[in-house]
């Protein structure tokens, strides 16, 4: 049986463990229609043209873990940003573990999808959100069809979150093949202001696909800094589809950090319903081996007066290949519209390639939209200056690949994951930096 | 400290250095004068080890040992060190994350352990001092935005923590208002001692008021046509250089 039959039948005893007379369920059964009618995505999808599943989608997952695992923190912590105080949301082969998670519900509340489902005092918003957001392709529509266990977040109005919430998924390899299906909801409300981070980490080479998808609304003035630390082993995979629905005067940004995996899709949206919005959306992506990276970004324009930011730095070794395609939509009411996109791109390879592919549909006259990308190696005449000044020619190389990310990390405002970003870097181009940043 | 023996040298199959012979010893500076095109640059990139130069004839030797094999950090590694015309820019590294990785990589490569924090800090706000340096600016990305000025003293600077033995100045004083050539002349004075030489590369006699040199070359088309103490430099100075060029192809 291939995966898309098995996970069609799967359904059926899904429905044996949730609340099928919930208006959720509906939502549910319309989309594994949706997912069986279209399969999964082929390279003959426009969107898939660079991407292919073929090898992710071949092994025999499981689809429900038959027991529930533990781990120890001691065993894990390095994979938490555990230097500063947070909020942890920690799942392990997609259940979970209140052992290593440290949830609220003082003033907001910062739990669970499955409790937020299941209770009625939860309903409102669940009906006023869930899947409000998310598009209705095969790969959401699957997550959509299993939705029942991921991060629920909750910010009422004029709260800041002192502390940043992590959101990250483990999985044991108890299973000899794992397939996930994270569902996080996040609603921020006026005046709000929060910052997340999200990652999904495996513990062993078993293979593990993560279909995740995340929905992000950011009402009048919040703020939302959300920041992917992508880094897992190279036998997991990761299909991240997220959607971020801004109300007006609302500020969001997702840095997405792409350092491990065998095959990444970011599939990343921002809808700007609303006059004087900011979206930002920055990467740095670093691979080598034959791992392979998609950044499939969309900003919708849809209001006047309003902002995006895009930069993607990637640096592609080995036969590891890069895909970026960065689409902007400026509706015609949305006049005013400044929107930036750049893309700059270094292989270290002749083997590593990188397609990448900005896609502007502008259709207002008064905007100021601009794209850039770039493919190239190294300066010359930098690495000249850094090697006359006593600096080997790999430390050099370092240090440009440094300095070539950078500017990604600046807006990080975070100074603990700039550290632990800096860090991943360092130990990706297989240097040891004599310095702190 | 450096000898050069009938260097020639060229960039893309065309000959610029055509026979160079250049003595410099310990404790003394040299100045390199000559018009545009004469190949200054070329003499100052190619000692220090710029690979698309292709050394085609003649020797390099610093304190004996041909350098002419070697890549440009090893070279930087056994003292030599270029102050360019026109510093790279580098966004993202700051001056002293730069100077920190440079001169640890230089003990490494002499078997030493890294500069112990404290003493890298002192030594950085000595030399910032010496080169009137803000130390806000030292926290800059390197080179990035900086003045012309900012930019040679910054040079300078680099200089200074990395005690080199042999110092190439190239066109130090092109860009710099006149306070900024004191600041960088007094730094270079400073750091000379009878250990340690240095060679300045400049089109005008002004930066040689400063840095007052024992002998002074005239190159021209490839080769050092004319030798003499600072003199020259005045009389370059008054006549121009179509002179020597109408003395060369007499």
């Amino acid at each position: 049986m291939d995966l898309k039959d098995k996970l069609v039948s799967s359904f059926i005893a899904f429905e044996n463990m949730v609340d099928v007379e919930s208006a959720v369920h509906d939502v549910r059964s319309e989309a594994i229609k949706t997912f069986e009618d279209e399969g999964f995505p082929s390279k003959r999808d426009e969107d898939w043209k660079y991407t292919s599943l073929n090898s992710v989608l071949k092994h025999d997952y499981s689809v429900f873990p038959k027991q529930e695992n533990a781990i120890e923190y001691s065993d894990v912590k390095k994979y938490f940003i555990h230097d500063i105080d947070t909020y942890k949301i920690v799942f392990i082969d997609g259940k979970y573990s209140s052992h290593l998670s440290q949830t609220t519900h003082d003033s907001m509340d910062v739990c669970l999808m499955s409790s937020a489902l299941a209770k009625p005092k939860y309903r409102l918003i669940i009906e006023n959100y869930f899947n409000k957001a998310a598009d209705k392709n095969s790969l959401s529509s699957l997550n959509t069809a299993f939705s029942q266990e991921g991060a629920y977040i909750h910010i009422p109005k004029n709260k800041v979150v002192e502390k940043p919430i992590q959101i990250i998924h483990f999985s044991t390899g108890n299973e000899s093949a794992l397939m996930l299906q994270p569902r996080n909801l996040i609603v921020v409300d006026e005046n709000s202001h929060v910052q997340i981070i999200e990652r999904h980490q495996s513990l062993t080479q078993n293979p593990v696909l993560t279909n995740s998808v995340t929905e992000v609304f950011t009402n009048k003035r919040a703020i939302v800094d959300y920041y992917k630390i992508q880094n897992d082993r190279q036998s997991a995979s990761l299909i991240d589809n997220t959607f971020i629905k801004q109300k007006r005067e609302s500020h969001a940004s997702v840095h997405t950090f792409s350092f491990g995996g065998q095959l990444t899709r970011n599939n990343l949206n921002f809808y700007q319903n609303g006059e004087r919005i900011d979206s930002t959306l920055k990467g740095v992506t670093i691979i080598g081996d034959k791992q392979h990276v998609d950044h499939n970004t969309l900003v919708h324009h849809i209001e006047p007066n309003c902002e995006s930011h895009q930069d993607y730095k990637g640096i592609f070794g080995d036969k590891s290949t890069g895909v970026f395609n960065g689409k902007v939509i400026v509706d015609k009411i949305a006049q005013k519209t400044n929107a930036f996109q750049a893309n700059n791109n270094i292989l270290l390879s002749d083997k590593a390639s990188i397609n990448t592919k900005p896609q502007l549909e502008i259709f207002a006259d008064d905007v100021k939209c601009s794209h850039g990308c770039t493919i190239g190696q190294l300066d010359d005449s930098a690495m000249f200056y850094m090697r006359s000044r006593g600096i080997p020619e790999k430390e050099a190389k370092a240090l440009l690949m440094f300095a070539f990310s950078n500017n990604v990390l600046d807006s990080v405002k975070i100074p603990e994951i700039k550290r632990r970003i800096t860090k991943l870097i360092a130990n990706k181009l297989g240097v040891s930096i004599g310095f702190d940043l | 400290m450096l000898k050069i023996n009938d260097l020639h040298a060229s960039v893309e199959n065309k000959a610029i250095l055509r026979g160079i012979n250049l003595e410099v010893k310990a404790g003394e500076v040299h100045a390199i004068m000559g018009p545009n095109g004469s190949g200054k640059s070329t003499l100052a990139s190619v000692i220090a080890g710029k690979e698309e130069y292709e050394v085609e004839k003649g020797e390099i030797l610093l304190e004996g040992e041909d350098i002419e094999e070697l890549a440009a950090e090893e070279r930087a590694h056994k003292g030599v060190f270029l102050s360019f015309q026109y510093p790279v820019e580098i966004p993202g590294v700051s001056v002293t994350n730069f100077m920190k990785t440079a001169i640890n990589e230089t003990r490494k490569a002499k078997g030493l352990d890294d500069m112990p924090a404290n003493e890298m800090l002192k030594m950085i706000r000595e030399k910032s001092e010496l080169l009137e340096i803000d130390r806000k600016f030292l926290s800059r990305s390197l080179n990035e935005g900086f003045s012309g000025g900012e930019k040679k003293r910054n040079e300078i600077f680099q200089m200074a923590m990395l005690e080199p033995k042999l110092a190439i100045l190239d066109e130090t004083d092109s860009g710099l208002d006149i306070d900024a050539l004191r600041i960088v002349a007094n730094g270079v004075n400073k750091l000379k001692s009878k250990d340690n030489a240095v060679i300045v590369i400049t089109h005008y006699q002004r930066l040689l008021d400063h840095i007052v040199p024992d002998f002074v070359h005239v190159l021209y088309n490839g080769r050092i046509v004319k030798s003499g103490t600072k003199e020259l430099a005045h009389e370059l100075e008054e006549k121009g250089y179509d002179w020597i060029k109408e003395e060369v192809n007499a």
